[in-house]
């Protein structure tokens, strides 16, 4: 079993471990999840990872799994472990609002599908991780229940769209967390929070019952301690499912296996377009991180794949477009808000602008306007062809290597308040993690060091679509390799 | 491509109009500013010459998905319109649609 790298604060056990000791009747269900919950109450007033604790469905269903253990059955491969479900899944019954006044209170009919096969696998749901408002955002500062806090240092942002299931994998409330990645909302929060955090490649896991933001961007992905829970969460997770039509027909991923079998003879490119804009410290551990993948085996090279600079410009015209459709279900009709008016269509417009915050109401209009007569060639379609060279320029790069290396996050962790008014700004934190969505590729964040500031530092492992096995090996070495403590 | 004119205050108020939502003047004065910005950041994707380029929607396409056309449980209607702001007789219940004649 691989370790944790010895910066983090993390779980005492990997998942792995725990549901090893669940299922041979070492450690109760019970127990673990009392331990969680108890870390939750001690630390979360200050952290705020979480929008919603569910205490007593977390001790119902642990005592339902040590009750199958003692009648000699086994509950699963996550039997007895505590996770956080980022509150853009559906959990039918609870709430689950993507932390928006719009949806506030909303009890969804139904279960996202990959709540049901962490059941299936005998996960204990502890809560609903806090988030941006609808997954927009790079920090977690625009969530309608308050800003999630960094577990490395309480001033500073824990990264977002899905900082709260990040900050609680970093503070050990869970040992494992579900997030959504659409333009890098995993695996920045992971990098800054110094967690593991992993976008699959699109299609691999269902989005039935992940309420949509950017429809042919948004996945669900696993964060983690180490890299080995990662891909045991990304196994159970995967797999085709007929209620999601863009879900891949192929075998369930079978990777926790293989995520230790090394690098030795691959080719990794270190991407140099991403160090271009890094921070000096952040550049200097992903060479390090380079030379640790050359001392297992690996050659490695730099690879130029300028494309990638427009990613960020196409981001903003896409995402935002899909969005403007998607969140037009916000009618204050079915589910969620309604403020009252003389007629229906004053009524969606009350709704709507009382139940969104800033930064959706911002990202609706620029969807819109991306979308309106006399922009739509020159904004949204001209994004889509930049899309298009995007995925040539990786064809490119993945004729010679086999994964790409570069930084997740240009910098490490930033101070709650310092770019909120400045979308831009805020946007370029994603600037090394969107070219993957846009691409549908896989890629994952692994701890590798501190900055210059003492925070932890992502390095980011690249790979061409349906490579996570190549990905995981590569992520592997680089924890077994990660420094520990002090800096570059 | 050519270059698009910067985003005016009237047009952040026409587009606010087309998406349902409606702009306090602080509103629109702050929102216009910062559109304005993100897409000066997108000019350079306007600005691109990629004649011939085809557009990709999505990624990892995928075409005719089918499945057994088969009955099955459908949501708990019940279950359903207990998260309705309004409801009448098992439906959804809004405020009227249509205007008076004229």
């Amino acid at each position: 079993m691989t370790e944790a790298p010895g910066t983090s604060p993390g779980p005492a056990a990997s998942a792995a471990a725990i549901a090893a000791d669940v299922r041979s009747g070492r450690r109760s269900a019970s127990a673990v999840t009392e331990q969680s919950l108890a870390a939750i109450a001690a630390g979360d007033g200050e952290v705020n990872a979480f929008a919603l604790v569910t205490a007593d469905s977390a001790r119902r269903r642990a005592e339902e799994i040590d009750a199958r253990v003692a009648a000699g059955a086994d509950p699963g491969p996550l039997a007895g472990v505590p996770v956080a479900l980022k509150d853009n899944l559906c959990t039918r019954g609870v709430p689950t609002t993507c932390c928006s006044r719009i949806l506030d209170g909303w009890c969804p009919p139904y279960d996202a599908t990959v709540v049901e096969r962490l059941a299936a696998a005998g996960a204990v749901v502890v809560g609903k991780s806090n988030m941006d408002e609808f997954a927009m955002g790079s920090s977690t500062e625009t969530s309608a229940f308050g800003p999630t806090r960094n577990p490395r240092d309480t001033s500073r942002v824990p990264g977002g769209s899905s900082g709260g299931s990040a900050a609680a994998v970093a503070a050990g409330f869970t040992p494992i967390a579900l997030g959504s990645d659409t333009g890098g909302s995993v695996r920045q929060p992971a990098a800054l929070c110094g967690v593991v955090g992993m976008k699959p490649t699109y299609g691999t896991v269902s989005r039935y019952g992940l309420v949509a933001f950017a429809s042919s961007l948004d996945q669900v992905g696993p964060l983690a301690a180490t890299v080995a829970d990662a891909a045991l969460l990304f196994d159970i997770i995967g797999g085709h499912d007929e209620r999601d039509t863009t879900s891949l027909d192929r075998p369930a991923p079978r990777l926790a296996s293989v995520v230790d079998q090394g690098v030795d003879g691959m080719t990794i490119g270190v991407l140099a377009e991403y160090l271009e804009g890094a921070d000096p410290a952040v550049a200097g551990r992903i060479a390090q991180a380079a030379e640790v993948l050359a001392a297992a085996g690996a050659r490695v090279e730099e690879v130029s794949v300028p494309e990638v600079r427009l990613g960020l410009s196409a981001y903003y015209l896409i995402a935002p477009a899909e969005a403007s459709s998607n969140l037009a279900r916000y009618d204050g009709v079915r589910y969620g808000l309604r403020v009252d008016a003389e007629d229906t269509v004053e009524m969606n417009v009350a709704t709507r602008s009382a139940g969104f915050g800033a930064e959706v109401k911002r990202r609706i209009m620029l969807g819109t306007y991306a979308l309106s007569a006399g922009y739509l060639d020159a904004y949204y379609g001209q994004a889509l062809r930049v899309r298009t060279r995007i995925i040539d320029g990786f064809a490119v790069a993945y004729e010679r290597c086999d994964a790409l290396l570069g930084p997740t996050a240009p910098t490490t962790a930033f101070e709650l308040g310092a770019k909120l008014d400045d979308p831009l700004s805020m946007y370029l934190s994603d600037v090394c993690t969107i070219p993957s969505n846009l691409a549908g590729h896989p890629a994952i964040s692994v701890p590798f060091g501190t900055g210059s500031d003492g925070l932890p530092v992502g390095a980011q492992v690249l790979a061409p679509a349906l490579a996570e096995a190549t990905m995981f090996k590569v992520a592997a070495v680089l924890e077994a390799g990660a420094p520990v403590g002090g800096a570059a | 491509m050519t270059p698009v004119a910067r985003i005016t205050r009237d047009e952040v108020a026409h587009v606010a109009g087309l998406a349902r939502l409606r702009l306090t003047d602080e509103e629109l004065e702050r929102f216009t500013e910062q559109l304005g910005t993100v897409l000066d950041h997108a000019a350079d994707v306007a600005s691109l010459d990629l004649a011939g380029v085809p557009r990709t929607a999505h990624a990892m396409a995928v075409t005719n998905v089918l499945r057994p056309d088969e009955p099955r449980p459908s949501l708990d209607r019940e279950e359903v319109l207990r998260s309705a702001p309004a409801v009448e007789s098992n439906r959804f219940r809004v405020p009227r649609i249509l205007g008076d004649a004229p």
